[in-house]
């Protein structure tokens, strides 16, 4: 086979197209591996949690680097005093610590980026900066306090307790969270988020000061204990739980399922009815030819 | 056996132009049948042993398989987990049943198709259709026979007889529905009326505690059920009434309202400062919708997205929800404890034909 | 008369003949008549290819349905009698429940391989309503529903209905958070039909919605009613699957008169049941491996409580989202409610659909006038309007099934799900005209490149460039047999009607319902691509002899 080497310099020159041809399945390695490394980023990413630390009694030294950082990060949506600013952000006198500590521990505040709803990220200060402007907003006004980690802290050994958490999780979370707390759909964009990675202290956080859309359950509404035992009961179905039947798909339901049953499970069908169905691979010409010439027999002939 | 009867032309696009004498020089006429070419088995004994080797090999996994589910049965707790890399932590007696059968199936399967495949006949056989339709004989003997049996029974012949049975005919079906109707009572009104009443406490079903009126700041959602559905006579009817009664408790400041000033001050005045319940049921299909925006009030449900405005007296503002949801008119008792007023002034959840 | 339908006659060579059989056949045989019934069976031929099989996918996964079921049938309590569970799985422990979700509780986590049975059963479902789907739709692109098929497509037809019913009763059954949900969009369904709803919701459940009677009510429709005559359908479907013999592609040898294949016995025999076993093994690997309908994280059902991402199993979908993007339309009058909000997204949509897809055939049969028996299969290109029409009814289809998890959609595309319903409600009207469009300039293209390929031959992926520098791909003649495969189609040309009234004056004969035909017959066979023996002859003439 020659190569063409421009065009009508030389005579004749024949060239199999397919010998330019990447193998067919290229296209498909390349994607897999683009997919898988996507994956691996976000897994990255996404595993960075946010140390837990409870909040002690705050120090002037405390409150004065509170200040300092609330001024910097937090003020030109804020205010300066914290009072809020009118279309940018809200007031957050009275918010407590319990809120600053979620929302700057989770990465949603500082907020970047505009959009339906402040999302998660890797949190950009240190537990112990945030701690600091945790002392200092509570210091404009009374709030909900970071709770102890004895507070939050579920009892998976507690059989009840986790129980009970089903019960409560499923009457008063599931509906925005999903029934494993793989997150939901809300209105015009805004989502509830997934509470697969949160982690205990963030959880109770959230209900004990509503964060963005999400409702208050307050200690009268939901008590402390009864907020234990939705923690417990979400660590255990994280953890001990699993997913007794094998891979869970996400746990989003009978989407994903469906999805699976008409990609995977229908193309691989498919590809057995075809083995199936194929004719078999017949003997190449020269094959034949040799056992007609060693045996002297016609090998069309079926009978 | 003849098949004039068959259509003539299922011929090529050209055909029909084509007389049936020019056929002959047709280029797109049939072939006919290729000429049958073994495959390497058929000629070559050692590929036929290799073949049935293969086969026999997936008969024995199959076996082992089969064997295999026995021991895993047997041996493994049903209650035994196990941590799979790319599964997560999963039942190991389901995963060790399901692979252990599974492969035993697909070796079963696959051994017999491939040994179908491989080692049965590859020559393809013809066979000749004929057509549906019965041949004139039979017809002709089936119709004759059909009318010696409407002539002997005498059907024509006595219309009294004919027209009398066909009409019970008419009347069979009749019982066949009649028959159900104790399958439930009537509706009645029961569509209409909630366990709801004056007085009744609205009790939090997380801590089965009643609520009261300052455990609702803004922001909160509460849940609250009746008082009387918890007590025991009401046991038997525990789920059917909570389909109807199951109401949202929230607090809306007086500012937050929206709609005509009628509207507002009715609204307002259901509350207790702000302090309104709404059902949890949906007016679309019912579906409790609970998904609670606190900040902006919207009430979505996630079966259908209905999405309710509660500061606009639960008004429709997306979704296929025809009907605002309904909001039950609270007070407060001397404890300081919520209570209704009366039951809902409308039905709730999904509309049906006597509605209005 | 034909062998295969006459099992009583034809016994002049049983007499002939004295053939050695065992004795067991023999004992079989002068009780039933063995060898008459069966003779021409054992060698009756199949056509090979493997869209073939795709209603064997639904027949080997009903079997195992129904070996699955009978085990759960076992321990499952079809009853809504409230009890407290003290189970295995602890997170539910003491929770207040139906019976029939803690036995399913049971099944799942106390009985062994209980919990594989059930996801068998469920994976089993899910693939079966969807093999029965694809197979239909191979029916409906091949015109294998033309005459004598009909009944049979009809037959088929209502196995697909009655799948999607026993689908439906079975996901219900177990009496989770999900299911009962489901339940309660189907009694809000049902208080939506006019005049009758209120009294047949209340007649269904025995009273107010959930009452103690549905479950097992739907229990025994479930496990006698809809299985029974899904059995009794699929053995007809069979019996006439035999009895009309099995349709082929069209291609050397193979034509409207004859079967070209491989024997059932022993070929179909292994292959079949092969397939078969293939299928169980697919499913019991999907069951231990991937778990489906994870009951105990639902929880029981309560009325009061519900999960985001609250969805049907795949084939109610796409009555889920029809209600989805249905406007809020709804009429009071004279003291009377009419739901159009439900009623039209959960009856007529789908009735319509279902009603149009049933009598397809019929309507072709009447727009082709045609009357002959078809047993060759088309080429979806060559029937372009019907591709068409069904792409844009899968479409159709297709946009209702993905406004059913339009949710989802929403949080992994971070989209608003306003806007997808929107953009929804717009596709499902737009969607299916393009769709339409493109499938039919698609199917008259693929007829232009058959066309280039009898007329000039198979690109070779060849390039051969002359001596002035011109390139161009070296073109192979098509062999005979190709040259048949492609064109042993006829080419329907649309009716002709002719002038209203003849010379005489007389009109023609035919009313409106002809003219009405002429106008459908236009619509869908004006489009078409031909390749006429005189242009092949003219090309074949024009190359010369080299």
């Amino acid at each position: 086979m020659t190569r063409t080497s421009g065009i009508g310099k030389e005579s004749s020159v024949v060239n199999t197209l397919s010998a330019r041809r990447r193998h067919p399945l290229a296209a498909f390695v390349v994607l897999f591996l683009a997919l898988g490394l996507i994956g691996a980023t976000y897994a990255t990413l996404g595993s960075a949690k946010a140390k837990a630390a409870s909040s002690a009694a705050a120090t002037p030294e405390q409150l004065a680097e509170g200040q300092k950082l609330f001024q910097s990060a937090c003020s030109s949506c804020h205010g300066l005093q914290a009072q809020g600013v009118q279309g940018s952000g809200p007031s957050l006198i009275g918010v407590g610590a319990a809120a600053v500590d979620f929302q700057v521990g989770t990465g949603r505040m500082p907020a970047m980026q505009i959009g339906p709803q402040v999302q998660a990220k890797p949190p950009v200060y240190t537990q112990e900066q945030i701690d600091a402007m945790a002392a200092y907003i509570s210091s404009l006004g009374a709030g909900p306090d970071v709770p102890a980690a004895d507070v939050y802290t579920p009892d998976l050994s507690d059989q009840g307790s986790v129980a009970n958490g089903g019960v409560l999780f499923r009457s008063n979370c599931s509906q925005c969270h999903n029934i494993v707390g793989a997150g939901g759909a809300l209105t015009d964009g805004k989502f509830a988020p997934p509470l697969r990675q949160t982690s205990e202290k963030h959880i109770y956080e959230a209900m004990l000061t509503g964060p963005q859309n999400m409702p208050i359950f307050g200690n009268s509404v939901m008590s402390p204990q009864n907020k234990r035992d939705i923690i417990a009961y979400l660590m255990h179905s994280r953890t001990e739980a699993g997913s007794p039947g094998g891979l869970d798909l996400g746990s989003i339901g009978p989407v994903s399922e469906g999805l699976f049953v008409w990609t995977i499970v229908l193309g691989l069908l498919i590809v057995i009815a075809c083995w199936i169905g194929a004719h078999t691979t017949k003997a190449s010409r020269a094959r034949v030819a040799h056992f007609e010439a060693t045996t002297g027999k016609d090998a069309t002939n079926n009978e | 056996m003849s098949t004039d009867h068959l259509p003539e032309s299922v011929g090529g696009a050209g055909h029909g132009t084509l007389t049936k004498d020019a056929a002959a020089d047709d280029p797109f006429k049939d072939p006919g049948l290729p000429e049958y070419r073994p495959r390497v088995t058929d000629l070559d004994p050692k590929a036929a042993k290799r073949a049935e080797r293969q086969v026999a090999l997936l008969f024995l996994i199959s076996i082992a398989g089969l064997v295999g589910s026995l021991f895993c049965y047997t041996f493994i707790s049903n209650t035994a987990v196990v941590r799979v890399t790319g599964l997560g932590t999963v039942n190991a007696n389901n995963l060790a049943l399901g692979l252990c059968l599974g492969f035993a199936f697909l070796a079963m399967g696959s051994g017999a198709i491939h040994w179908a495949r491989t080692l049965m006949t590859d020559v393809d056989l013809v066979q000749y259709r004929h057509e549906m339709k019965s041949d004139p004989e039979a017809t002709a003997e089936a119709v004759s026979e059909w009318k010696q049996g409407v002539a002997d029974s005498g059907f024509t012949k006595y219309p009294l007889i004919r027209r009398s049975l066909l009409t019970a005919m008419l009347v069979l079906p009749l019982p066949a529905v009649w028959l159900l109707r104790d399958l439930g009572p009537m509706p009645k009104d029961r569509l209409r009326h909630t366990l709801w009443a004056k007085d009744q406490k609205l009790i939090n079903p997380n801590t089965k505690q009643p609520l009261r009126a300052e455990d609702i700041t803004v922001g909160t959602l509460a849940l609250a059920n009746p008082e009387q559905i918890y007590s025991p006579e009401q046991k038997e009817e525990f789920v059917d009434q909570l389909a109807k009664a199951a109401v949202l408790v929230v607090r809306l400041p007086q500012n937050a309202l929206k709609g005509s000033e009628e509207q507002k001050k009715q609204q307002w005045d259901w509350s207790v400062d702000g302090i309104m319940a709404f059902s949890k049921i949906c007016t679309h299909v019912g579906c409790p919708v609970a998904l609670y925006e606190q900040q902006t009030h919207h009430m979505l449900c996630p079966c259908h997205q209905s999405t309710f405005d509660l500061s606009d007296n639960g008004r429709v503002i997306f979704g296929p929800a025809a009907r605002s949801l309904p909001q039950l008119p609270i007070t407060v008792n001397a404890n300081g404890e919520l209570v209704a007023v009366s039951d809902f002034r409308q039905p709730v959840g999904p509309s049906f034909w006597e509605r209005g | 008369m034909s062998a295969t339908t006459a099992p009583l006659t034809g016994d002049k060579d049983n007499e002939a003949t004295e053939t050695k059989t065992d004795p067991v056949s023999r004992w079989a045989d002068e009780r039933l008549g063995l060898y008459k019934g069966t003779k021409s069976l054992i060698r009756k031929v199949f056509p090979d290819h493997w869209s073939f099989l795709l209603g064997e996918i639904a027949l080997f996964s009903f079997i195992l349905i129904l070996l699955s079921g009978v085990f759960l049938t076992l321990w499952f309590k079809p009853s809504m009698t409230e009890v407290e569970y003290h189970g295995s799985y602890y997170p539910l422990n003491g929770v207040s429940m139906s019976e029939a979700f803690a036995s399913t509780l049971n099944i799942s986590f106390d009985v062994r391989a209980g919990l594989l049975m059930r996801q068998v059963h469920h994976w089993a479902a899910l693939i079966f309503i969807m093999a029965i789907m694809v197979h239909s739709l191979r029916i409906f692109f091949t015109g294998a529903f033309r005459k004598p098929r009909e009944i049979n497509w009809l037959i088929g037809f209502t196995l697909m209905i009655l799948g999607l019913l026993e689908g439906f009763a079975g996901y219900s059954l177990p009496d989770d958070l999900l299911s009962g949900t489901g339940l309660r969009i189907a009694s809000g369904v049902v208080l939506a039909i006019p005049i009758v709803g209120t009294y047949l919701s209340y007649f269904l459940f025995g009273g107010d919605f959930p009452g103690h009677d549905f479950i097992p009510r739907l229990f025994t429709i479930h496990v006698l009613l809809v299985p029974a005559l899904i059995v009794g359908l699929v053995t007809a479907h069979l019996i006439l699957v035999f009895v009309q013999k099995h349709t082929q592609w069209a291609g050397p040898g193979k034509t409207n008169e004859n079967v070209v294949g491989l024997p059932f016995m022993p070929v179909y025999m292994a292959k079949a049941g092969g397939f078969m076993f293939v299928i169980f093994g697919v499913v019991f690997l999907l069951a231990g491996l991937v778990q489906i309908n994870p009951i105990w994280v639902y929880g029981p059902y309560t009325p009061d409580q519900i999960s985001a991402g609250s969805q049907p199993d795949w084939y109610i979908g796409f009555l889920e989202g029809s209600l989805r993007m249905m406007p809020n339309w709804e009429w009071n009058l004279w003291g009377h409610t009419i739901s159009f909000n439900v009623l039209i997204p959960s009856l007529v949509v789908p009735g319509i659909l279902f009603t149009g897809y049933a009598l397809w055939p019929f309507f072709e049969q009447w727009v082709t006038g045609d009357k002959r028996e078809h047993h060759i299969l088309d080429r979806p290109r060559n029937r372009p309007t019907r591709t068409a029409i069904g792409v844009a009814g899968i479409t159709f289809y297709g946009v209702l099934w993905l406004g059913g998890g339009n949710d989802l959609i929403a949080t992994h595309f971070h989209l608003s799900v306003e806007a997808l319903t929107w953009t929804f409600r717009v596709l499902v009207f737009v969607g299916p005209v393009i769709a339409f469009w493109c499938t039919k300039r698609i199917a008259l293209g693929l007829q232009r490149r058959d066309k280039d390929k009898i007329l000039h031959g198979r690109e070779t992926g060849i390039i051969k460039v002359s001596l002035d520098g011109e390139f161009s791909e070296v073109h192979e003649p098509l062999s005979a047999g190709e040259r048949y495969r492609l064109t042993a189609h006829e080419v329907q040309k649309p009716l002709e009607l002719g002038p209203a009234t003849d010379e005489n004056g007389v009109p023609r004969p035919g009313g409106r319902g002809l003219r009405l035909r002429a106008k459908a017959s236009k619509a869908m066979f004006s489009d078409h691509v031909e390749t006429t023996v005189e242009e092949y002859k003219e090309l074949e003439a024009g190359h010369g002899h080299h």
